[in-house]
């Protein structure tokens, strides 16, 4: 490390994992809004063969959103915002420069090789986790090197104080290995089989009900460690910085992050409840759902307070508005998720729409809002342009919101329909409605929700405009701005 | 005893020992910035003086410096 007077922080691995994100988001929804629209108009599965049915899809969709533009927007932010709360620059590190440039390539080839072994049907049949093992294998050595990159970044920093964004990206890297390493542990069946399976295709080392447990303690806490806590740690920098007030509560960050890393890893088994799990288990998701809303709210709700006394500029800066936003529908899926994790309400609520609309009031309002702010947020800095356009980004808020609330009121509704519906029996007992009648009776609210898709398919492809506006055509600027992103 | 027992009860204690841990870390927290002996709420501008020229909240060298004194004395 090198004391120097013209140091500057270095962007070059964040700008290329920005294009990444915005590649992948694109795509993600894309293939989302298609499926949308296959839910309600069935037809519109036959168009490309077996490489565009819903089943087929729905995986390449979740990874993509998932592995592809969150985790490349928790990339592309980390690179950016922890030199400059480490207070150091990457180009005081050619080895760290080496390790961000070699995770930022095999990252991208890897997840586009993944990608294809979806879409060719290559899969191990675990929800969020169909990637065969030697794609698994790729995945293991790009998390190594982000982590390379990270403790050789802190170990080389002026600021001794972690700052507590520092700390949720920390507990993402910490949280997805251990998860991913215990619920992708699989064999390729050909060592099962004398020699008759396939090295390709490997299948689970747990099985039956120990599947399921190690599946949702793997997919609940997915849903903590990649949509929660860094998103978190991007909105104790990003929130402060835009607005330029320093966060409500440090010691409540401090206490929030603590709670939820005590409390997120045991509720995964709400996601088997009324299952052949043990009762205890079930009964311990569900209470430890219920308590999850504590240092959800903490931080969501100090989020909120951070803007206090500078709410005018809610009105006047499209970023607070995304990442006020962001934290409210954090504030409603976190306490949506709890409700429905009640035995009694799960039983009408499992397996039904109300699941989905929940997770997306959660991913579009919450995870997305907040990768589309800090990426708006870090481009004037890192490309040293005003960004293109305030009009543009106006119409993106209000057309992506509406899209988010037109998704989550629809499955709502939907759901508790089905639901209802599902249990209704007769004065014998008998079963009142068959399966097609629910069908027929979610048309509309299919079609609503694909009409959602589309505007927020519509929002991305204008902050995608946007963002190459402002790097190709956006006006030069001659300094840093400190805190509020300048847009013309 | 069955292992089904056994998981349930460690899971009870494990809860209250952790309870009582994240609770003293929250007596922790106020009662060392009440002594004066941190203000926690300063880090609060870690996020807010970031450019690479301004001067870190707490320096890293600095304080590594403080700590090799206090050794050798």
């Amino acid at each position: 490390m090198q004391s120097n007077a013209a140091l500057e922080y270095d962007y070059t691995v964040a700008k290329m994992f920005t294009y990444v994100t915005i590649l992948f988001g694109f795509l993600g929804m894309l293939i989302g809004t298609t499926m949308a629209l296959q839910l309600a108009f069935p037809e519109l599965s036959n168009l490309i063969g077996e490489y565009g049915t819903f089943s087929r899809l729905r995986p390449v969709h979740t990874n993509t959103v998932i592995f592809g533009f969150t985790v490349s927007g928790v990339f592309a932010t980390w690179y950016y915002f922890s030199q400059r709360v480490l207070k150091v620059s990457m180009a005081e590190s050619k080895f760290l420069m080496t390790i961000g440039k070699i995770h930022f390539w095999l990252y991208f080839v890897g997840a586009l090789i993944a990608t294809v072994t979806l879409v060719l049907g290559i899969s191990q049949g675990k929800e969020y986790a169909q990637y065969n093992w030697w794609v698994d294998i790729v995945i293991v050595i790009v998390w190594i090197l982000w982590g390379v990159s990270m403790f050789g970044l802190i170990g080389i920093r002026r600021e001794k104080v972690l700052y507590v964004s520092i700390w949720y990206y920390m507990a993402c890297f910490l949280g997805i290995a251990m998860l991913y390493l215990f619920n992708n542990a699989s064999i390729p069946t050909y060592f099962l089989s004398d020699g008759l399976g396939s090295i390709n295709n490997s299948v689970s080392m747990y099985a039956g009900t120990n599947d399921a447990l190690v599946q949702w303690w793997y997919g609940h806490n997915a849903v903590a460690f990649g949509f929660t806590v860094p998103i978190v740690g991007m909105i104790y920098y990003f929130l402060p910085k835009e607005s330029g007030q320093a966060v409500y509560s440090y010691k409540l960050s401090l206490l929030s992050f603590w709670g939820l890393m005590f409390v997120y890893l045991w509720a995964g088994s709400h996601h088997l409840l009324w299952s052949t799990v043990p009762d205890w288990m079930q009964t311990m998701g569900s209470t430890f759902s219920i308590v999850l809303i504590l240092p959800s709210w903490g931080s969501a709700i100090n989020m909120l307070l951070t803007m206090k006394g500078e709410w005018n500029q809610l009105a006047d800066n499209p970023l607070i508005k995304f990442m006020v936003i962001a934290s409210t529908f954090y504030m409603l899926s976190t306490i949506e998720g709890p409700i429905q994790a009640i035995k009694s309400v799960n039983a009408i609520a499992h397996f039904t729409d109300w699941i989905p609309g929940h997770v997306h009031d959660g991913v579009l309002g919450w995870v997305a809002f907040m990768i589309m702010a800090s990426l708006f947020h870090m481009a004037p800095r890192m490309w040293k342009k005003e960004i293109y356009s305030k009009k543009l980004m106006g119409i993106q808020f209000w057309m992506q919101t509406t899209g988010v609330v037109l998704y989550f009121t629809s499955m709502w509704v939907a759901g508790i329909t089905q639901g209802m519906m599902w249990r209704a029996v007769d004065e014998y007992g008998n079963l009142v409605y068959s399966f097609i009648d629910t069908v027929t009776v979610l048309h509309p609210y299919y079609t609503i929700r694909g009409i959602s898709g589309v505007l927020y398919l519509s929002g991305f492809i204008l902050f995608a405009y946007n963002m190459y506006k402002t790097i190709t055509a956006g006006k030069e600027l001659t300094e840093e701005p400190q805190f509020r992103t300048p847009m013309a | 005893m069955t292992i089904q027992e056994i998981q349930g009860y460690s899971m009870f204690f494990m809860t209250i020992l952790m309870a009582v841990l994240l609770y003293w870390y929250i007596f922790y927290l106020y009662r060392s910035e009440k002594k004066g002996e941190r203000d926690f709420e300063k880090y609060g501008r870690i996020a807010l003086d970031d450019s690479i020229d301004t001067s870190p909240v707490e320096d890293k060298l600095a304080s590594e410096e403080d700590r090799r004194i206090k050794e050798q004395n």
